[in-house]
């Protein structure tokens, strides 16, 4: 662009925006990451001065992360419930990737959309409608056979199927585009060069798509560990991290203890992230 | 022919994770939901097929009102994170060099990798009296006392913002980032100046980013739940909230499955409307990004 | 007759339908061991749809496919001892070139030992002995044309299939290649089956050539064959170049036929070979640029002489041609050779071309293109 004096004023004051908005995005962030080494009994200022005793104190009311069993079972079932998750819409996302890449499915169009459709729905709704279902069936089966089914009542299994109902449809999509610009002369040369199907699919396809499974994997466990919406209608006495801490702040008054939390998970989503970028660059390199 | 078999078979096979997920998970489930809406109770263990849950709503003007009041609030939050996130989406696509752009993209990322809930945290630690911000504010003389900013609309907004903003800025981007930059040019040779280059090149273009974020954004916005409750307090009056309140405070599941399927319906409504005004279809925009 | 030695594939008939479409119309062909076959035509001719079903990726809707006297039909393609070179390779991208050229190896259950020797040995065959552990991506084009050859050649095929291979090289790359496939095929001594559009490769490299159009074998012979003594319009109009004419027939005499072009020219020629024309029909004329004699001065005119000036010189070193804009208007290219010397030809000259009957063929007009 050919005209100066206006422009660099112009680009100095759209530069100054954008670290005003970099400053925005991590703030929040900040503020809830430094809380946790605060040396006090509030999350708030001023500040006393610097301590690790929310991450490993053992004592109240300076009682840290690691030794609050609550906070410690929450994270174990987030865990749990983020590990099932992931490798169920990892599954079904290769599935569905297949299907749509290369099946001869009618009406595919539509039924891409029926896929994508779980994405837009508030996590709410799919809360609470898997939640009237299960407990349908449930009541039903208990009313007229006398069986009762534990795991259709609110539980870890329901807030598995209540992640997945959505997640899957990430997974699904980031290996499908995967699997789209995969050359399929690849698979007719392993076949010239003597390989049965099942051979072709596990040497030459799955590697391939090694590299979208993973990355869709650590998204999917990121994403069902910092679910709250779904999982709030669906969790039963074994909650996992996210709802235990909201139990804490709604009550108020809750220690740094939640602060220090933040921090741990921020850096271990940061890293996951950190990993699975690396894994999808590292192959497109090719 | 085995062939033509072994295809179908597979076909089947490669059919029913989908089928049973979408079938179990999102087809009856909802199904099931419409159908409990439309239950009445008349009496203790009596139930008939009825529509009074949904006449209730439109009777009681409170659920009238916060529905309202979400949706024009959810409006205000998509219409605030196009406004700020489109610079920003702008500024990494075209005008960060390749490789700060890699690094701006992801430094946007970061709020997505955080839970909600430490979202919503630590802005409570900004906003509430005992916060950052209003011990700046104190510090440095311009308020005389603690200020509280928490637990009123803006707040809300802000929070709303914050969360989905990457959310606008993800497809905005990968959008833009499509554009031939020979485009602006060619608008600046044929004689526009910055304005009209924006209004009539690259809004255009950026069109299809533009709906598919909007849309996007305003979904989440208006199923969001940590956010407005903790920032907004008791008071916040979104609309989720009223459907926790019906299912889990009242257990009168009936009437919070009918508001269920009213706030589907009505962020649905919006939505279609967007997209006929603005001449998209669904296909055109979010399913390509 | 039969012969003893049979022939390492065989179409007879082989006809291939996609729904209204015929891809493949009654294509029969034999071709004897260790040979080197091209099928040449144009894109959308059928090539490739024979050729997938020759590597059992379709099937025929009739005939028969033999491969060393054994109907393959049944075969299927990953069991067919016919290994085939992609167009783009193919090559696997997660594998080194020792796992790429061991795949196949693997698949039929070969040992450890085995496969490093056979691995190895191949290498050796196609000049790269050294490149084993190295990834695909670090390789040339000329390199990954010969290791997605080695990875076929491994498993010592009957017969091996190549899709127009040399396409995305470049010039001079390709004019290497060919010189080394058919070094190759000499190597291995396998037939090689070559599928192209572009005739200066099938010329150059092969034994026999099949001239595919629209589904059907248009004429199959050895390259001097197809160039010399075409026998349809479109054999002498898709190999090499040529001046066309269309035009009448005034009379046959002997083996002579005397035809009248549409620009008014008399012109005598032979027929193409098996066909036969008579008094009146309408032909097409064909006559190469390197059987025109081009002389200085415009000369008296004669038989099979025509008088022009030279409209302009496409220099290419020993390939050099001149277009001659005649009398009746039409441009006709003529092989010149341009030394630099004073003797050459001009722009702007007046000159007379003269060819011989004998090189100059009709076919019926309508006969291809």
């Amino acid at each position: 662009m050919a005209r100066n004096g206006n422009n660099q004023a112009f680009m100095l004051g759209y530069r100054l925006y954008m670290v005003a908005f970099f400053v925005f995005l991590v703030a929040p962030l900040i503020a809830a990451g430094t809380f946790a080494f605060n040396d006090s009994v509030f999350p708030s200022l001023p500040w006393k001065g610097f301590t690790l005793d929310w991450f490993f104190g053992t004592s109240e009311p300076m009682l840290g992360m690691f030794h609050d069993s609550r906070l410690l079972q929450g994270l174990y079932y987030s865990f749990v419930i983020g590990l099932c998750v992931s490798l169920l819409s990892v599954f079904v996302g290769t599935c569905n990737a297949f299907l749509f890449v290369r099946s001869n499915l009618p009406a595919k169009n539509f039924f891409y959309i029926v896929m994508v459709l779980p994405l837009v729905i508030p996590g709410v709704i799919l809360g609470i409608s898997i939640l009237v279902l299960a407990s349908t069936v449930a009541n039903t089966l208990d009313d007229s056979y006398g069986i009762d089914i534990g795991f259709l009542r609110p539980g870890i299994v329901l807030v598995v199927l209540g992640q997945f109902s959505f997640i899957a449809t990430i997974t699904s999509l980031v290996i499908t585009a995967r699997l789209r610009k995969f050359d399929a002369a690849m698979e007719e040369a392993a076949f010239n060069l003597g390989a049965s199907r099942l051979r072709v699919l596990w040497t030459v396809t799955l590697p391939y798509l090694r590299p979208a499974m993973i990355a869709s994997g650590i998204v999917a466990f990121l994403v069902s560990f910092e679910n709250f919406n779904t999982t709030l209608f669906l969790v039963g006495s074994e909650s996992p991290l996210t709802i235990t801490m909201f139990d804490r702040m709604a009550k108020g008054g809750s220690t740094p203890v939640l602060n220090a939390v933040s921090f741990f998970l921020m850096l271990g989503s940061g890293l996951l992230a950190l990993v699975s970028i690396l894994v999808q660059r590292d192959r497109t390199a090719r | 022919m085995s062939q033509r078999d072994a295809r179908r078979l597979s076909l089947i096979l490669l059919f029913t994770p989908f089928a049973l997920w979408i079938v179990l998970l999102i087809l009856l489930p909802h199904i099931g939901m419409g159908v409990l809406s439309l239950r009445e109770k008349i009496a203790p263990r009596q139930y008939e097929f009825g529509f009074a849950n949904y006449v209730e709503f439109f009777q009681e003007p409170i659920y009238w009102h916060i529905m309202a009041r979400t949706a024009v609030m959810s409006l205000l939050v998509t219409a605030l994170a196009l406004i700020v996130g489109f610079p920003v989406a702008y500024y990494i696509a075209k005008i960060a060099g390749p490789r700060t752009r890699g690094a701006m993209f992801m430094f946007c990322l970061i709020p997505l990798w955080v839970s909600d809930l430490i979202r919503a945290f630590g802005w409570i630690l900004l906003l509430r009296e005992t916060g950052v911000i209003s011990g700046l504010l104190q510090w440095s003389g311009l308020a005389a006392g603690p200020v509280e900013m928490l637990y009123n609309d803006a707040a809300v907004i802000v929070g709303l913002v914050y969360t989905v903003m990457l959310f606008m800025i993800v497809p905005l981007t990968s959008t833009l980032e499509g554009m031939d930059d020979a485009m602006v040019e060619a608008g600046y040779n044929l004689g526009g100046n910055g304005f009209t280059v924006l209004r009539r090149i690259i809004i255009p273009y950026a069109m299809p980013g533009i709906v598919s974020g909007s849309i996007i954004v305003f979904m989440l916005t208006a199923g969001s739940y940590l956010t407005p409750v903790l920032l907004g307090g008791k008071y916040s009056s979104w609309f989720t909230q009223t459907i926790y309140d019906q299912f889990i405070t009242r257990y009168n599941w009936e009437s919070g499955a009918a508001f269920g399927f009213l706030l589907l319906f009505f962020t649905s409504l919006v939505v279609w409307l967007g997209l006929k005004l603005t001449g998209q279809s669904l296909t055109s925009t979010v399913a390509r990004s | 007759m039969t012969d003893t030695a049979v022939s390492d594939l065989e179409c007879s008939n082989v006809c291939k339908n996609f729904g209204a479409l015929e891809a493949v119309k009654d294509v029969s062909f034999e071709i004897p061991s260790g040979s080197f076959f091209s099928i040449l035509g144009p894109s959308g001719c059928g090539k490739t749809t024979l050729m997938r079903m020759i590597a059992g990726f379709e099937e025929p809707t009739s005939g028969d496919i033999a491969i060393k006297g054994r109907s393959v039909l049944d075969v299927p393609p990953n069991r067919r001892n016919v290994k085939m070179v992609f167009q783009h390779l193919a090559l696997f991208p997660m594998m080194n070139v020792f796992e790429n050229i061991a795949y196949g190896l693997r698949c039929i259950g070969t040992d450890r030992d085995e496969i490093k020797r056979r691995v190895q040995d191949v290498l050796n065959r196609v000049a790269l002995p050294d490149v084993a552990n190295r990834e695909i991506h670090q390789l040339s084009g000329g390199q990954k044309q010969r290791i997605a050859i080695a990875r076929c050649m491994v498993l010592d095929p009957d017969v091996l299939l190549l899709d127009e291979p040399l396409g995305a090289l470049d010039l001079k790359l390709r004019e290497a290649m060919k010189i080394e496939l058919k070094l190759l095929q000499h190597q291995f001594d396998t037939t090689f089956v070559y599928i192209t559009h572009d005739q200066s490769e099938a010329l150059v490299m092969s034994d026999h050539v099949a001239v595919m159009n629209n589904g059907r074998f248009e004429q199959i012979g050895t390259p001097q064959e197809l160039y010399h003594r075409p026998k349809t319009a479109f054999v002498a109009g898709f190999v090499g170049d040529s001046n066309r004419w269309t035009g009448k027939v005034t009379g046959v005499s002997g083996g002579e036929v005397s035809v009248e072009t549409q620009g008014g020219m008399a012109v005598r020629c032979r027929s193409g070979e098996g066909v036969s024309v008579k008094a009146g029909d309408a032909v097409a004329l064909y006559v190469r640029p390197e059987f025109i004699e081009l002389a200085h001065g415009r000369g008296t005119p004669g038989e099979n002489s025509l008088a022009g000036k030279v409209d302009s010189l496409l220099f290419n070193g020993a390939n050099s041609r001149a277009l001659v804009r005649i009398d009746s208007g039409e441009l006709v290219e003529v092989d010149v050779t341009l030394t630099g010397g004073t003797d050459d030809v001009k722009p702007g000259e007046e000159v007379k071309l003269t060819w011989s009957a004998e090189n100059a063929t009709c076919f019926e007009a309508g006969d291809g293109r």
